[in-house]
């Protein structure tokens, strides 16, 4: 059914749309789960409205609550929208070098943004917010890292529906950031069908994004286990802006870079299966469409220019 | 023709300022090993007493390490191995 109470109530039920010209062979399939066709554009809205609803059962978030989160910009947009909904103020914290668009989006849901420097990316946005946090006791942080309904609204909600949709799926490739896409469908595959093989597919940027930072204070989210995850692949700016590219070229999606990322990953495991004679069908997560991303440069400039206005971004 | 090792800024002070060098092995430890004949003091930053390090994350041609054999991922000539800090996303 397509009739809902409420936008937050659409959240979900993406479609799942097949690559004909991108997919090698007829026995060598690749599929795109379109999660830029929820709420607010990204598949972000599922982790968001559920850490929402999961807060509001435990009694942590009460009417006219502040809440306050690190974000590289989706999870952010997904949670102003439910915010608003609901009555919460928002406040993100955000690198400063991220694309405008997320920053114009965020306020035009009534967001508050406070910036963390470039130097860092995500990991210094995490670390100011904690500090935020444990300056504001009275604030609620939902965490995306840490949050278990985070994987949760994956496991309950992506998971199954790859597999109601494509029940001979062999392959799930999609971003890695908070984990918690990954996490959440990889338990359910490893609970249903334990044979699919989820890969994860996760943005190198560059060099300014790492850091100068001692390499002991490097961030993996309390979410992440490694153990439902099959293998890992770090897909530079070159390469994701290359595949996004051809996605719109080739099937006329327009998505964002982090898809372009993930693209690049589904395509290596399928050119590993066709060359092996082996059957796969393969989905890959459609993160959010390209719109966010224009004033990049990524679409419309020759790759190499394009390549060097992400250098110094948090582009995914 | 070698295995070229990307190193992140941060461990720069290790290579004399060298964005990659060059190290020899059939196994990711081998080549380490070979980097930290010239290079010494890299090693450490890099592995500890159970494989490597919890935030040193390793790609050989693009491929985490931990799912590949961890630091006896193999290797060979024309191999890239980038090592990065783990960061966040989202």
């Amino acid at each position: 059914m397509a009739r809902y109470a409420s936008l937050a109530e659409s959240v979900g039920h993406t479609p799942l749309v097949g690559l004909p010209s991108l997919s090698p062979s007829d026995s060598v399939r690749l599929w795109a789960k379109l999660e830029d066709r929820n709420p607010t554009g990204s598949i972000k809205d599922r982790a968001a409205l559920s850490m929402i609803a999961a807060a509001e059962a435990d009694g942590t978030l009460r009417p006219g609550c502040t809440i306050l989160e690190p974000t590289s910009g989706n999870t952010g947009i997904s949670l102003a929208m439910a915010a608003k909904l609901r009555g919460y103020r928002l406040i993100c914290v955000m690198p400063e070098n991220t694309s405008i668009e997320r920053k114009q989006i965020l306020a035009m849901w009534g967001a508050e943004i406070v910036s963390s420097s470039a130097a860092g990316g995500s990991n210094e946005a995490v670390a100011v917010a904690k500090k935020l946090a444990a300056e504001h006791p009275d604030w609620v942080m939902l965490y995306q890292y840490g949050n278990p309904a985070n994987a949760e609204a994956h496991y309950l909600g992506t998971g199954p529906e790859i597999l109601e949709d494509l029940p001979e799926v062999t392959h799930v490739v999609a971003g890695l950031g908070t984990t918690g896409t990954l996490m959440g469908i990889g338990r359910f595959f490893a609970e249903t069908k334990p044979e699919v093989k989820i890969v994860a597919a996760e943005p190198r940027y560059g060099e300014l994004v790492y850091g100068l930072r001692n390499i002991d204070e490097g961030f993996v989210p309390e979410l992440y286990d490694p153990s439902l995850v099959t293998s890992r692949f770090s897909v530079g700016s070159r390469d994701a802006i290359r595949r996004v590219r051809e996605l719109l070229e080739r099937e006329g999606i327009f998505a964002g870079l982090s898809t372009g990322a993930i693209l690049h990953a589904a395509l290596a495991q399928a050119a590993r299966a066709q060359k092996a004679g082996e059957r796969a069908d393969i989905v890959l997560i459609i993160c959010d469409g390209g719109w966010k991303y224009l004033s990049t440069g990524a679409y419309d400039t020759d790759i190499d220019q394009a390549e060097e206005l992400l250098d110094g971004q948090v582009w995914a | 023709m070698a295995v070229e090792v990307r190193i992140p800024t941060i461990l720069r002070t290790f290579t004399g300022g060298e964005k990659a060098v060059q190290g020899d092995g059939s196994t990711l430890l081998q080549v380490i090993d070979d980097v930290e004949a010239r290079h010494p003091g890299l090693k450490d930053r890099l592995v500890e007493a159970n494989g490597l390090r919890r935030f040193v994350n390793v790609y050989v041609n693009d491929e985490d390490v931990r799912f590949t054999g961890g630091l006896g991922a193999p290797t060979a000539d024309g191999d890239v191995v980038v090592v990065l800090p783990a960061v966040a996303g989202g």
